[in-house]
């Protein structure tokens, strides 16, 4: 590890205070590039363990041989931040990434999704996920590896299906319904209460129980956990520990647009700033950082997939320059990429960018379409619907507790994939204990049910 | 050289604990057993298909794809939309390098490739696995007298190698000869005692299996490779029953020869089928090198079922003289076309002998998958057959 670029740390540090980011501090830590492939495979420095991340470390292991990917930097936000650098990080890229991950730091205390996150997770994600895989490891000891993996199977699989308008740490739904009559308060109904009641109504009504869920529920991972009929306590925790990772990986999933815009711009820019930096260092990192931020792989013309760093980067870039840096900052805090994208990403930048929306046919045949900004923001932003997944929520609880799941066929435009669906049911009917019914459509449109058991 | 305050610094004299220690890994290995416990429980359609080497293979490979782990997602579309970035205009056409083999150089595929593994599995551990897994009873060993002696252990002596010594024995002397224990013990050479070796004979535990396969121009490629495909399995069977067991290879047409192994799947031949030759052929191999009474003998015949008309009668009376000494005398009827329910002339010729009591068996083979119901077949039937004696 070259002390070289420690040297720049507080310079950088100093530059980017100077230049607005307002910042936790951040620890910043050399690793070997084994380790920084796991964190990126993990999506944490330490998580619980499952079979289907060494499926991931596999693939990972594959890109990197073939040269695909290459791991610079991992950032956590928290206060302080946690940066993992990868040790063979030349001077150059070290500056690079340095100025790179102030600007996530910047990113991620500022913007209001990150903040609440963190204000319900905690500023400490790595240690918490760190304490998840403790109780699990626990678990493990306890009640068999075999029994753990069963609930990890299940808690994984529905890992994107929480509901993060919710709290993090959610009552259960209250236990009798309300009264209809309370709600309404006009003056009609003043004057209707004052009557004098028939005797049938003066009657008090007893209480309702609530249906559970009282109305479509998509925190499946908390639903199962307080609503399985014959769930363990450990298994129960296991759910919620899931749930809460998901909870810390939302704002990483639905501002990576922004956010890695926003950390390339300042990178880019807190470089051209730094009169300290000594010349080679500058150019190879402009060199690193336009491979970082170029759109399309070097051997081809065309890509079909967008690259979030150089969407990202460009468009803050116009950004800033068009309304000023004030403007963007509020931008940054407020909006996640849905807001940013539908709002910023302007026709003559699309054009710039060489942006297109493509129709793809199941044979492999694909048609460059029409240019429509509407229709091509949603494309971009298609694969972040709901957390990238379909929505499925839990309808109903039926007596004998069966549960009753229903898949939104009509928001997702189609149907689910029966076979995995039906393998999803199976993982999960084994901590729900009691038969589960899904719904949604067939080819056709018309519906469909698939069981487990 | 630290510029950035104590708790920025960078530890590098102590190893860290993910130097140590890959989680990556470990959880790669418990995908590797779940793949193993799958492919296990699905063992004889596995095997069927892979190909084994045909001499003194150990080893099976087996591709298998990586395990999944399944989350909601939506059916396929048809038509799928996406956005892309780099020269191209509305109405330009290209194909997905993802759907279609490699080597033209088209636009950065959408999709991840997919990855298979080569799982090599011990041909041992599959055996003992499937003898498990499908209950096959354990076949009956016909122990008789035998020439084949060996050393056993045989009581004790006072002279002996150095090695042989017993001491717990000579202790025991010791203590006998001094009355009580306690004090210093002292070893006199008459205590000392020595394990003794005797020879002994030992009961048969010999098997010998004779292989015999048409090769007439009626017997295609693929007919041959089924044959060889439900031989390999049945001496691995065999072999788990017998310490020593000899596999005779005979094949036939109009003639018969015998083969060494891997000639013996090489061989193709054409013109009719005379099955007799064969049988006489078996007969003249036990007769020469076999004591029926001390070896244990298995022959398994491999055919597609026609027999010249004319052979019916000396096919018969031959294969008789072979039942006669045989544990057991197994049919195979490969038909890759319709399977004929071994209405042929070989097949009612086998027919009759289970009809007659004979420990026999007949099995029709259509396809790879169908292997391993005839391996069951035969080691079923061979158990419960009425025993030869």
């Amino acid at each position: 590890m070259s002390g070289d670029w420690q040297a720049y740390v507080r310079r950088i540090e100093e530059l980017a205070a100077r230049s607005g980011l307002k910042f936790h501090p951040v620890d910043f830590e050399a690793v070997p590039e084994s380790f920084m492939m796991e964190i990126a495979v993990y999506g944490l420095p330490v998580r619980m363990p499952h079979w289907s991340f060494g499926v991931r470390y596999i693939y990972q292991l594959i890109q990197r041989h073939m040269g695909h990917s290459r791991l610079f930097e991992v950032v956590f936000p928290g206060n302080p931040g946690h940066a993992y650098l990868a040790q063979n990080n030349g001077l150059a890229e070290n500056i690079l990434v340095t100025a790179h991950v102030l600007g996530h730091a910047d990113f991620s205390r500022n913007n209001l999704l990150f903040r609440r996150c963190q204000e319900q997770v905690s500023e400490r994600i790595v240690e918490h996920a760190a304490n998840h895989a403790r109780q699990i490891s626990a678990a493990i000891e306890a009640h068999g590896a075999q029994r753990v993996e069963v609930a990890l199977d299940a808690a994984l699989a529905l890992e994107q299906h929480i509901d993060v308008d919710q709290a993090l740490r959610r009552g259960r739904y209250p236990e009798y319904a309300k009264d209809p009559k309370v709600l309404v308060d006009d003056a009609f109904q003043k004057r209707f209460a004052a009557l004098e009641r028939t005797a049938g109504s003066a009657a008090p009504e007893a209480r309702k129980r609530a249906p559970v869920p009282p109305h479509p529920e998509r925190d499946l991972l908390w639903f199962v956990a307080n609503y399985a009929p014959e769930m363990e306590s450990w298994e129960r925790d296991i759910f919620l520990a899931v749930r809460e990772e998901s909870f810390y990986f939302y704002p990483v999933f639905a501002t990576q647009i922004m956010n890695e815009g926003w950390a390339s711009y300042w990178h880019a820019r807190l470089l051209r700033e730094a009169d300290f930096i000594p010349q080679q260092a500058y150019v190879d990192a402009i060199k690193c950082h336009s491979d970082v931020v170029r759109p399309i792989a070097a051997e081809s013309q065309v890509s079909l997939s967008v690259n979030p760093y150089h969407l990202g980067f460009s468009m803050w870039e116009k950004l800033i320059e068009r309304d000023g840096l004030e403007a963007a900052r509020g931008i940054m805090e407020q909006d996640d990429d849905f807001a940013f994208v539908r709002n910023y990403l302007t026709r003559e930048l699309a054009e710039e960018l060489g942006l297109f929306r493509y129709q793809a046919r199941s044979d492999g045949q694909i048609t460059v379409l029409d240019h429509d900004l509407g229709a091509l923001h949603e494309a971009v932003l298609a694969p972040k619907y709901n957390f990238g997944a379909p929505i499925v929520s839990a309808a109903r609880v039926r007596n004998d507790g069966t549960l009753e799941l229903t898949h939104d066929s009509r928001t997702d435009g189609r149907g689910l994939d029966l076979e995995r669906s039906a393998k999803v049911l199976t993982y999960l009917q084994k901590v729900w204990r009691r038969p589960i019914v899904l719904t949604t459509v067939n080819q056709a449109g018309s519906a469909l049910e698939l069981n487990a058991p | 050289m630290d510029s950035g305050g104590g708790k920025r610094d960078a530890p590098t004299s102590a190893a860290k604990w993910y130097d140590l220690f890959s989680r990556g890994a470990r959880d790669w290995l418990r995908h590797d057993e779940k793949i193993r416990a799958a492919v296990k429980d699905n063992l004889p359609e596995i095997i069927a298909g892979a190909d084994l080497a045909s001499e003194g293979a150990r080893t099976v490979r087996v591709p298998v794809r990586m395990l999944e782990h399944h989350h909601f997602r939506l059916r396929r579309a048809d038509e799928s939309f996406g956005a892309g970035q780099g020269k191209a205009k509305p109405g330009d056409v290209f194909t997905d390098p993802s759907k279609e083999g490699e080597g033209e150089k088209g636009p950065g595929g959408r999709e991840q490739g997919e990855v298979q593994l080569l799982l090599e599995f011990k041909v041992d551990d599959i055996v003992d696995w499937l003898w498990e897994e499908m209950q096959l009873p354990n076949l009956k060993a016909r122990a008789g007298p035998s020439d084949e002696t060996d050393w056993t252990r045989e009581g004790w002596d006072r002279r002996g190698a150095r090695s042989r010594l017993d001491r717990r024995r000579s202790f025991k002397e010791l203590v006998k000869r001094r009355g009580a224990p306690g004090g210093t013990p002292n070893f006199t050479d008459e205590d000392l005692r020595y394990r003794q070796l005797a020879r002994r004979r030992q009961p048969a535990v010999h098997a010998v299996v004779f292989f015999m396969l048409d090769v007439s121009g009626s017997m295609s490629d693929r007919d041959r490779k089924l044959a060889k495909a439900f031989f390999f399995w049945v001496v691995q069977g065999l072999r788990r029953e017998y310490r020593s067991l000899e596999t005779v290879f005979v094949a036939h047409t109009t003639e018969a020869w015998e083969f060494n192994e891997p000639q013996f799947f090489e061989v193709s031949g054409s013109g009719g089928t005379v099955a007799s030759t064969g049988f006489n052929k078996v007969r003249e191999i036990i007769d020469a090198r076999y004591n029926p009474g001390r070896s244990n003998i298995y022959l398994f015949y491999a055919t597609d079922g026609d027999n010249s008309v004319s052979d019916a009668a000396d096919a018969r009376a031959a294969l008789a003289t072979i039942t006669a000494d045989a544990c057991f005398t197994g049919y195979v009827e490969v038909s890759s076309g319709l399977p004929r329910q071994l209405a042929t002339e070989t097949g009612r010729l086998f027919q009759e002998l289970q009809a007659a009591g004979c420990a026999a068996g007949s099995y029709a083979l259509a396809d790879f998958d169908a292997v391993w119901g005839a391996v069951r077949h035969f080691f079923a039937a061979e158990n419960e057959a009425p025993a030869q004696s």
